[in-house]
């Protein structure tokens, strides 16, 4: 089984991105399979179906998606195992730039937008820094120039990535990409295995559920601003 | 700061981290900043048009040369630039090869992002980035590490400025640009600061700037100009064309030397049409028609 995580933020065509991706993959004989995390719903499954792709879909609900998939992620290699796929695509729900699922031994993928501004790359944390090959989509609406800064910025986060630009309507660069997804390590299962990066645990009253806002609940490990008029 | 902190992107580090030591798949080595690499010649080797029949023509185009693409809607103009943009090597719709210097690109220029060897101006492409343009045009020389940043913006704008006709000041933010303020400045800033030696430009004629310039400041630069469109001007301006039907090449047409003779009237034409244009912008009435427009003006063979 070849395992690939994907993520990236919000609306930036990680599902088109693995579709068109995944359609070559088939052409050239693989049997790849999608797993979709995501938080409260998603409506990505259909999408994957009606490409013809086997899909199981994990909704984190009130759980951190990140952490979701981290106890989840296992099971779902063994799933598509038994469903006869040789190759498993994890499509991250990407909330938060703080988390990242990438596995070491994992190919890891991230996905970001040239819309969202070339001073992005640079926002986007483990995620995108510590992936393998960093997918940039949305470059053929923005100038050459703006295509270039982002790319030249996605560069420096993280030096070693390939980059690769992909436009999620033609899919042209989905070839390249399947050629290194077609490369990714063999897995039998993750047991033992880790994270490349370690995601922050619940800690504080509102990771379990508190509502109430005030100090009184501000308890655990609670960070606070600090104000140029507060500060000592 | 470790690697661990600046993937955090700030020096801030927990204590259960501080173990994990960032890891990745490949141990590969970082993609060295090389030059992009002189290029002398691209070709296209044909493919198959939409119905798989076989490309005829084998398109071949040498530095400083400027070659238009014409042909209907839907015959495939996009898609010959869109081949040549990411050097296809079989792996398109059309099947067409595309060879640099007479060779297959090496894969590393063919996928490398940040330092490509084909620029691109269209006109579906924006400025979306809320920067000013002096500020803007600065950040993209300095990640082609020009040397004075803001001086190449400086000639950039007043290049851009030439090219557009309605001018503008550096420290207006790009999204405010008008459309012809915007190819313009894609034009300069792809001639002066894009270290690319290909340019492909699909289809902007309604934009408004004057093209003859526009493909002067180019071609200046030795790079390989390739521009689709529906403009009897522009294509008439490049030394070529290739015209494209269902999806192929069906034929490479040199400029005749009396369709130049037309394209110096072309332009009087045109350049009349663009004053009577700004007469009515800014107000005027429009009174006698200039000899060009009226056709009193003889045939200048
Ligand atoms: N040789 C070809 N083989 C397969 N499809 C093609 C070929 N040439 C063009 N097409 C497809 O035909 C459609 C229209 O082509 P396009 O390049 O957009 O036309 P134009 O730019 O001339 O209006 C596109 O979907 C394009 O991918
Ligand atoms: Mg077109």
């Amino acid at each position: 089984m070849r395992l690939i995580t994907v993520a990236g933020p919000p609306s930036v065509g990680k599902t088109s991105v693995i579709v068109k991706t995944a359609k070559i993959l088939v052409e050239r004989g693989a049997r790849p399979g999608v797993v979709k995390f995501d938080s409260l719903s998603t409506s990505d499954d259909v999408v994957f179906r009606r490409a013809g792709l086997q899909v199981a879909v994990g909704l984190a609900g009130g759980v951190c998606p990140d952490h979701f998939f981290v106890s989840n992620i296992d099971d779902c290699v063994q799933w598509a195992d038994r469903a006869g796929l040789d190759m498993l695509i994890a499509e991250s729900a990407g909330l938060c730039n703080r988390c990242s699922p990438h596995i070491r031994g994992v190919a890891a993928v991230c996905v970001v937008d040239a819309l969202s501004g070339v001073h992005t790359p640079r926002k986007i944390g483990p995620m995108l820094k510590l992936a393998d090959v960093v997918v940039i989509t949305k470059a053929d609406i923005v100038s050459q120039a703006e295509r270039e800064v982002f790319a030249h910025h996605a560069h420096l986060a993280n030096p070693k990535a390939a980059l690769l630009f992909f436009n999620g309507v033609t899919g042209q660069g989905a070839a390249e990409l399947a050629h290194h997804l077609a490369a990714a390590p063999r897995i039998a299962a993750l047991e033992g295995e880790r994270l490349r990066f370690p995601m922050p645990s619940a800690v504080c009253p509102y990771c379990i559920g508190e509502t109430a806002i005030g100090r009184a609940h501000q308890r655990g490990n609670v960070r606070k601003m600090t104000f140029e008029d507060t500060a000592l | 700061m470790t690697d661990f902190e600046s993937c955090l992107g700030c020096a801030e580090s927990d204590g259960a981290a501080a173990h994990a030591a960032p890891d990745r798949l490949a141990t590969r080595e970082p993609p060295p900043h090389r030059p992009v690499p002189a290029v002398v010649s691209l070709t296209v080797v044909p493919g198959k048009g939409k119905a798989g029949e076989r490309e005829r023509e084998t398109l071949h185009v040498e530095a400083g040369e400027v070659v238009c693409v014409v042909g209907p809607t839907g015959s495939g103009k996009s898609r010959l630039l869109g081949d040549i943009e990411c050097l296809a090597q079989g792996d398109s719709p059309s099947g067409r090869r595309v060879l640099v210097n007479g060779e297959a690109p090496k894969p590393e220029w063919r996928f490398a992002a940040h330092q490509k060897l084909v620029a691109q101006v269209s006109q579906n492409m924006n400025f979306v980035v809320d920067l000013s343009v002096a500020e803007f045009i600065a950040m993209h020389a300095e990640c082609r590490q020009v040397a004075d940043p803001r001086r190449i913006a400086r000639e950039v704008i007043a290049c851009a400025n030439d090219l557009a006709g309605e001018t503008f000041g550096g420290g207006v933010s790009l999204t405010q640009l008008s459309g012809g303020q915007t190819r313009a400045l894609m034009i300069a800033d792809t001639a002066l600061v894009s270290a690319s030696p290909i340019v492909l430009i699909d289809e902007i004629e309604n934009a408004g700037i004057d093209r003859k310039r526009a493909l002067a400041l180019l071609v200046a630069r030795e790079k390989i100009v390739v521009i689709s469109t529906h403009d009897p001007i522009l294509a008439l301006m490049g030394g070529r064309r290739a015209v494209v039907r269902h999806g192929a090449v069906a034929a490479i047409l040199a400029t005749s030397a009396e369709e130049r003779t037309h394209l110096a009237r072309l332009q009087e034409i045109d350049q009349a049409m663009l004053d009577l244009r700004q007469r009515l912008r800014t107000g005027e009435r429009v009174g006698a028609l200039p000899p060009i427009l009226s056709g009193t003006k003889p045939w200048t063979r």
